[in-house]
């Protein structure tokens, strides 16, 4: 990626028109053609479920949609606060109990482990994305799920029984598929991404960094908090909003855990529901149109917030490496 | 950790064949034994490759930090062997500070907490004892009067010459016993460079100094002792003055006339 | 005294570290093999010859297997393959072979959005698209999300791949009077193909393991067809509904499902990683070549 200036600087060069070809043009063209069908999608993908989503938005506005709390096909009452809500809070969570992990294993790939540990770690790591999230779901289904309620959510919420009414409310009746499960499974799907792209940050920082940390009597763990941390913040803060971008359109795993509960309040034991969730297990009973252009809808805010993070994610790694090299 | 002088005070550093081998089969520094005086300040030249750098980097452990480099033979800081296996590089490298080829501030720190990073690290946090140093040693680095105003703000704020400054405060402020400068003039401008060249001069009066540097001017300029060192040999040590206008050693001759770059 | 208390927090750290990496490389682990503890039994002769049939089927004993989902998956990443590949590699040839024109920057922008996209937006999509406008679900609506899942997956990494391909090979093409075009096409493409080829075959395990799409357009068949214009199985749809149906039965043939989707999806892993792994080392030794020698 680093190399792009001297890419173009160098096609700049050999640009010009001295080669210029009949085949030249008729290449150019084909190429301009199908590549353009590819920036097509992107536009039509807004579009696309805009449209589809316009009786929604005409029968209960825009805006209303989004705050609007109910969501009852049958009384044809659509709203997608709940969603929205199910998708922050899980993704939020996510991200916060993926971070410290992420975080450990591209510091010590990175800095601690001999190459061959860290090549194995690695590898894992990749391939835990590559894992499809059905694949994860059917595991948090059969064992994860069950494991959890059973040893940990069960006792806890019976101790907060006896114990500390006032987290009833907050925990609620442990479900098989609930919250918590999601958003744990969630984070775990999520830290491949965390991982690679804050190895990345913490790979960038130079090496004279960390010797002159060295070079004050710092320790190893001094290092890393003094010299390749802080160096290297701005690439983690960046990679974590992708990660979190990731986490909101995550869809298989969530929708086989989390329950699938439309109405607010969620609780961390009960069941809840997120934006792709309530698409995958509505879309195929849809049948009435309102229904039906509800969940497009839905689909076009999760569209809108999944660009308005990478967007955020992009400005930020771009504004903060900029910092970096301006001095 | 006692740093009592039972040798001649007039040698603050000296090694005893001293050898780096990488990947167990290159030597980059082949058994180097020369000795660097107390409050003089000692150059090493050569062309490029020579392995001053690589020596000079023996001389606080930097080494350590690469796993295919090896170490053998002695490098005595007032008579006790940095090597010895009971010594921690860690306290070592406190009492031999060190200043880069580029300047390297911490660039999110501010100019005080980068000045203050080596006390921090061991756990110095009274804002009284960490003002007194921070100046005394922004002082010492000749930046003090350009710097007071904004103490606060980053150290990658700087200028290239005021940054490479920042570095030696940096590295005066855990009062080392020598600095080794690993030709830290070789990216900055000819004024920097005069800076920093007086700002040696002022400092030899508290530290041993030991500089690398690619420019024999510089060295002549600079330096009390100069040593000059070739494909990983050390050819000749002498002070200055002898080593430039009478070297003993044919090949220090023909690199003074530029025989070999 | 101080001394010892800062190396026992980088002790402490130390351990910490590797526990944390422990906690995310041991579920992996713990994934992989209750997937092939719980799925190899299911693996017999039935299993790739049978259709799913009805629930009953499974609950009386008589055969059944996953012979529609895997030859679905087959059918349908197949031609998804077919579609995407044309634009993915040519917007990966736009990005990469022509930097100066305008709508290269737009090109890259449009990739990474629809690459950081879900890919139930693209199930959405192909249902407006393909569904609604044929009448019903289909195997090739099926086809059509997945095809937007690789389009910018191939794009992107056709396009890395070519970058990395050294400038000289270019400039020595066009110093031999050959058109850009030719350079392109008998210079570079074949030069970067081993790369290339994995992009793709990353694309197309990461489609292959996609079920939100399909769920929203090729739907699912508990009966074998060949029929691309009727709905469709594939393996991982067909795996939720396994996993959330109440039969028995069904769930352990949703774990020897799990294994083949896996296996496939590890094999295309490490083939991928064991190219490009080989594809850097070359490169950076031609990159070395590339640059002027210093000194």
């Amino acid at each position: 990626m680093a190399d792009i200036p001297v890419t173009l600087s160098r096609a700049q060069q050999i640009t010009p028109a001295r080669y210029r070809a009949p085949g030249d043009l008729v290449f150019k063209i084909i190429i301009l053609v199908l590549s353009s069908v590819v920036i097509a999608l992107a536009f039509a993908m807004a579009i696309i479920l805009w449209y589809e989503a316009r009786p929604t938005f005409q029968a209960f506005g825009f805006l209303s949609f989004l705050t609007e709390t109910t969501w009852d096909p049958v009384a044809a009452v659509h709203g997608t606060w709940p969603f929205i809500m199910g998708t922050l809070i899980t993704s939020f969570g996510a991200l916060l109990l993926s971070l410290l992990p992420a975080l450990g294993v591209a510091i010590f790939v990175s800095e601690y482990a001999p190459k061959w540990v860290a090549n194995i770690i690695n590898y894992t790591v990749d391939l835990l994305a590559a894992i499809p999230s059905v694949v994860v779901g059917l595991w948090g289904v059969f064992i994860f799920a069950p494991f959890m309620r059973d040893t940990f959510y069960m006792p806890i919420y019976l101790w907060a029984v006896e114990n500390a009414p006032w987290l009833e409310p907050i925990l609620g009746a442990p479900s098989s598929y609930n919250l918590a499960t999601a958003t744990i499974i969630l984070a775990l799907m999520i830290v491949p991404y965390t991982v690679a792209l804050s190895r990345d940050a913490i790979r960038l920082v130079p090496r004279e960094q960390k010797e002159a940390a060295w070079a004050l009597g710092a320790t190893r763990w001094e290092v890393m908090r003094v010299a390749v941390l802080p160096y290297a913040r701005s690439g983690i803060v960046a990679g974590v909003l992708l990660s979190l971008a990731r986490a909101l359109g995550e869809t298989m795993a969530v929708a086989m855990l989390i329950g699938n509960r439309n109405r607010m309040p969620f609780s961390l034991f009960g069941p809840a529901a997120t934006m792709p969730s309530v698409i995958i297990n509505e879309f195929r009973e849809a049948v009435e149109t309102l229904h039906y252009t509800s969940l497009m809808a839905v689909g076009f805010y999760l569209f809108i917030l999944t660009i308005g993070i990478n967007l955020i994610a992009s400005y930020v790694q771009r504004k903060l490496t900029q910092q970096r090299k301006s001095p | 950790m006692s740093s009592e002088k039972q040798t001649n005070p007039e040698i603050r550093m000296e090694t005893l064949g001293l050898t780096v081998t990488y990947n167990k089969t290159v030597q980059g520094v082949k058994g180097v034994s020369m000795p660097m005086y107390n409050n003089k300040v000692t150059a090493f030249i050569g062309p490029s490759g020579c392995g001053k750098t690589t020596f000079l980097r023996s001389l606080n452990r930097m080494h350590d930090l690469l796993p295919e480099a090896e170490v053998e033979g002695k490098a005595l800081l007032d008579g006790e062997d940095i090597y010895d296996p009971r010594i921690d590089p860690v306290v070592i490298r406190r009492k031999i500070g060190m200043v880069f080829q580029k300047p390297t501030p911490f660039p999110t720190r501010s100019i005080y907490d980068n000045v203050a990073a080596g006390l921090q690290l061991v756990g110095i946090k009274k804002k009284d004892v960490l003002d007194g140093v921070v100046e005394r040693a922004l002082r010492d680095a000749a930046l003090w009067d350009e710097v007071k105003d904004r103490l606060r703000s980053p150290g990658g704020s700087l200028s290239g010459g005021q940054q490479q400054r920042l570095s030696i405060a940096r590295a005066l402020a855990v009062e080392p016993e020598v600095i080794l400068m690993d030709e830290p003039t070789s990216s900055l401008d000819p004024m920097s460079t005069t800076k920093i060249e007086e700002l040696i001069q002022e400092l030899k009066k508290q530290v041993t100094i030991v500089i690398v540097t690619h420019n024999m001017q510089q060295a002549q300029r600079v330096s009390d002792y100069t040593a000059f060192f070739y494909v990983g040999e050390l050819v000749e040590f002498s002070p200055t003055s002898v080593l430039f206008n009478n070297p003993t050693e044919e090949r220090t001759k023909e690199y003074l006339q530029g025989a070999f770059s | 005294m101080n001394l010892q208390l800062r190396y026992a927090r980088d002790r402490v750290m130390l351990i910490g570290i590797v526990g944390l990496t422990l906690l995310v490389v041991v579920p992996l682990f713990l994934i992989i093999g209750y997937v092939i503890v719980n799925g190899i039994g299911g693996l017999n002769w039935n299993f790739f010859t049978q259709e799913l049939g009805s629930p009953s089927r499974a609950m009386l004993g008589r055969p059944t297997g996953l012979v529609a989902a895997i030859v679905g998956t087959i059918i349908i990443d197949l031609i998804a393959l077919a579609f995407a590949l044309p634009f993915g590699i040519a917007s990966g040839i736009m990005m990469s072979e022509y930097p100066e024109h305008p709508f290269t920057p737009v090109s890259r922008i449009m990739v990474s959005t629809l690459n950081g996209m879900p890919a139930v937006l693209m199930g959405l999509m192909a249902y407006a698209l393909v569904v609604k406008n044929t009448g019903g679900f289909s195997a090739l609506a099926g086809s059509v999300a997945l095809a937007f899942v690789m389009t910018p997956i191939i794009a992107r990494s056709t396009e890395s791949v070519l970058r990395i391909t050294p400038w000289s090979l270019r400039e020595v093409g066009l110093s031999l009077g050959l058109p850009r075009w030719k350079v392109t096409l008998s210079l570079v493409l074949p030069a970067a193909r081993p790369g290339i080829v994995t992009g793709v075959l990353i694309a197309f395990a990461r489609a292959a393991g996609e079920a939100a799409p399909l769920m929203l357009t090729s739907f699912g068949n508990n009966f074998l067809t060949f029929n691309v214009r009727s709905p469709m199985d594939t393996l991982p749809q067909r795996l939720y509904s396994l996993a959330i149906s109440p039969y028995k039965e069904w769930h352990a043939m949703g774990w020897g499902g799990a294994i083949i989707l896996l296996l496939f999806v590890m094999i295309t892993f490490f083939v991928g990683r064991v190219v490009v792994d080989r594809m850097e080392k070359r490169a950076l030794g031609l990159q070395a070549m590339d640059k002027p020698k210093k000194n």
